[in-house]
């Protein structure tokens, strides 16, 4: 797909040059420039390259992704760990992208040289482009489990990266006798889908309650709260006989206040399933460790981290440490905005009209961004948090304009409905992705 | 190797530019946050919900785009005031100025409305049809296809979506026009719950 040359393009061009004060870029100067490669093709990666597309058909975009099947982390608890309806209800195709002119490659990228403006791939490639879009999720800080590790995660489960990980969780669950205890350790801030593990913990609660109901959900908190704390306390409360402070119901939460270490893992014994934390010892029969995380590995290569995570310009997600090289999704430090799919997905928007408009000669577009987590603790009953964000003038954070949480007198009726609406998510999200 | 610099004179280039018109927004809604964006970039951030387009795949969100203007505007208003209820698209509207409203509300009004594909029930339907006729079709033109009356569209939007605004309408939780409520009310009264049933089954089946 070669870009013919003309007047006009050569001029739109070259002014971009000027208005960004940048000599010296003959690629871009030709205006023959429209390659871009995306790093990652999950919710993040794969929204961006279907949205360049959208933007600009004349961009040849490519995408490196090693699997070949996607299985979202959205709705695992609910479709799979609680539902038992096996991994085909997560999974999603490529196919999708191709059909809108997407390159898709599955291998794994290595490295990302940002002065060559190269990918190399371990299957031996080397891609050439104008302009990256890194998307690779995240990575887990094994460090702060010890004892638990990438070899132990084969028969202790943390199910925060979809797919195999999760149908092992859900297989253990249907394994364990009625009376067992799963043993939720949650990770410490910041982490992909802040309520999620919570949601986890419902959705496991909802199965025990219809199949084994004499076994407890024990959840071993590093924080003193979480999100949608006062939602889930009081779903829980209804549905599972939660009391806050007591053993009493199937889920059983303890927290940790600032400054003590009660609930925080000293050690976990893979073969004894005990978890040691600075208060004590718990032993489970089914364990689900979530380590804590940070960016993906291919943004420490590439050397796009500051601290565990990739700061950007939040106009554009232009890397603030390499030009031309954008971060999106969980592995951005998106100031404002939680690690979650939707946020990825509008992260992903931004990015890439950013990318069309600088590879067409056009300034940075004003962005516009909303993110909605919805959780399902148990049958008919959803609720969500929702909020638009709009980029603070000095471009120092994305900041909320509106939004919020399901009211806590929300009616029976309103959260059905919003489970329903949790369903309907879950489908338009996945086509806009992938579709 | 940081070249820091370039992205920084990016950022310091366009907001020169003057792109950001606090301005245009509702001043104590968006304090000090750039304005201005386009109607697709706008637009684009209600597909993880609604789909791409505006075009829904259900089960229960509404398609939205292809919808007249006109009533556009009128349910982002009614969400952002709390006229119009709903379990969460008053946390969204608020968000939005009112010309992001006429602004987002173009832009989807010019897309294609793509009818649901859902179950139905074809004997319900039929019956359907024929009170359509009756009670609704003079506001809700051609079999509830037709979106130039400004009252929203009917035929081949989602059930549930249909259902719980009819039963907001009837609870008394949102209001109707006085000339729409006499005629729900006469055939809450006559048909009951079973007739809006096959309403809404009448509803469904246009695909
Ligand atoms: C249990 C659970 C529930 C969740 N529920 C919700 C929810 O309800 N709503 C919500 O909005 N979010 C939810 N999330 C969060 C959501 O899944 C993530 O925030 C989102 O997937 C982030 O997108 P991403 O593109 O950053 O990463 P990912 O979607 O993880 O994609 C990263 C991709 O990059 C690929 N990759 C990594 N390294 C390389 C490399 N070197 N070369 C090539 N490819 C590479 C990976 O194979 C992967 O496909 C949930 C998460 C979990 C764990
Ligand atoms: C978190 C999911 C979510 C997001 C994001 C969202 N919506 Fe909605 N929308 C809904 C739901 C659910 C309804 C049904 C009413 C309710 O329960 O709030 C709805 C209803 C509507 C309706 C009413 C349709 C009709 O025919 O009556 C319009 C119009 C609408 N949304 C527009 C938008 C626009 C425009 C955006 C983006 C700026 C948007 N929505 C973003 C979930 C969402
Ligand atoms: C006299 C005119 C009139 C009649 C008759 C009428 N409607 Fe309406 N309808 C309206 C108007 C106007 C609106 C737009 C909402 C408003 O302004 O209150 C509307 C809105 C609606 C909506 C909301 C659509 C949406 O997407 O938000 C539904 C559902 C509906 N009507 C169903 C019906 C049904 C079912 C009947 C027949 C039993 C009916 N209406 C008869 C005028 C009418």
């Amino acid at each position: 797909m070669a870009k013919r040359i003309n007047r006009r393009n050569f001029i739109q061009s070259a002014g971009a040059v000027t208005a960004a004060g940048v000599i010296g870029m003959p690629g871009l100067a030709l205006g023959a420039g429209k390659k871009v490669v995306v790093v990652g093709g999950g919710t993040g990666g794969a929204t961006a390259a279907k949205y360049l597309k959208r933007a600009d058909p004349a961009i040849e975009v490519t995408l490196i992704e090693p699997n070949k099947t996607y299985y979202t982390c959205y709705l695992s608890n609910v479709y799979v760990i609680g539902g038992g309806k096996g991994i085909e209800s997560i999974a999603h195709s490529y196919d999708g992208l191709a059909k809108h002119g997407v390159k898709v490659v599955h291998d794994y990228v290595t490295g990302i040289d940002a002065a060559a403006k190269k990918v190399t791939t371990k299957g031996g490639a080397t891609i050439e482009y104008d302009r990256c879009i890194v998307s690779p999720g995240i990575d887990f800080k094994w460090e702060s489990t010890p004892g638990y590790d990438e070899a132990a995660s084969g028969t202790i489960a943390h199910a925060w990266k979809a797919g195999p990980q999760t149908a092992m969780l859900r297989k253990q669950l249907e394994e364990m006798k009625d009376g067992g205890t799963f043993l939720l350790a949650p990770p410490p801030n910041p982490f992909r889908c802040p309520p999620g593990p919570y949601e986890r913990a419902s959705q496991v609660a909802a199965y025990f309650k219809k199949h084994k109901p004499k076994s407890k959900v024990l959840i071993l908190d590093p924080k003193g709260k979480f999100s949608k704390f006062g939602l889930f306390k009081q779903a829980w409360g209804k549905l599972y006989g939660f009391k806050e402070g007591s053993d009493e119901g199937m889920i059983v939460w303890r927290g940790t206040p600032k400054g003590s270490d009660d609930n925080k893992i000293v050690k976990v014994d893979v073969a004894g399933k005990s978890i040691e934390t600075g208060f004590g010892s718990e032993k489970g029969d089914v364990l689900n460790i979530i380590p804590a995380q940070k960016a993906g590995k291919i943004a420490f290569a590439a050397g796009l981290t500051k601290g565990d995570w990739c700061p950007v310009n939040l106009r554009t997600f232009e890397s603030t440490i390499h030009k031309d090289i954008y971060v999106i999704g969980d592995s951005a430090a998106a100031k404002g905005l939680p690690k979650s799919g939707y946020a990825a997905n509008s992260e992903a928007k931004v990015a890439a009209a950013a990318v069309a408009a600088s590879l067409n000669g056009k300034d940075a577009p004003v962005p516009a961004y909303v993110n909605t987590c919805y959780s399902i603790a148990g049958p008919g009953y959803g609720f969500s948090v929702a909020a638009v964000y709009r980029l603070k003038e000095d471009g120092s954070k994305v900041q909320k304009v509106s939004g919020g949480l399901t009211p806590s007198d929300a009616s029976k009726s309103t959260l059905a409905s919003e489970e329903t609406y949790a369903h309907s998510w879950y489908k338009n999200i996945t086509s806009d992705i992938f579709g | 190797m940081v070249i820091k610099t370039i992205a920084g004179a990016l950022l310091v280039a366009g907001l020169a530019f003057g792109i950001s018109n606090a301005a245009l927004a509702d001043k104590k809604m968006a304090p000090k946050t750039l304005m201005g964006a386009s109607a697709q970039a706008l637009s684009d951030t209600c597909a993880g919900c609604h789909g791409t387009d505006g075009a829904s795949g259900g089960p229960g969100t509404p398609t939205i785009g292809g919808l007249s203007k006109a009533y556009f505007v009128e349910l982002m208003k009614g969400f952002k005031s709390g006229d119009i209820p709903g379990t969460i698209m008053g946390r969204i509207a608020k968000g939005y100025s009112d010309e992001e409203i006429e602004k987002i509300a173009s832009h989807f009004s010019g897309l294609k409305f793509v009818p649901a594909k859902q179950a139905f029930d074809a004997a319900k339907a039929k019956k359907g049809a024929k009170t359509h006729e009756k009670y609704c079709e003079k506001c809700h033109s051609d079999g509830g296809t037709n979106t130039e009356d400004d009252t929203g569209r009917l035929a081949g939007q989602w059930t549930h979506y249909l259902q719980s605004t009819m039963a907001d309408f009837i609870s008394g939780k949102r209001d109707m026009t006085r000339k729409m409520k006499k005629r729900v009310m006469k055939l809450h009264k006559k048909g009951g719950d079973a007739a809006f049933d096959e309403l809404m089954n009448y509803y469904a089946s246009q695909q």
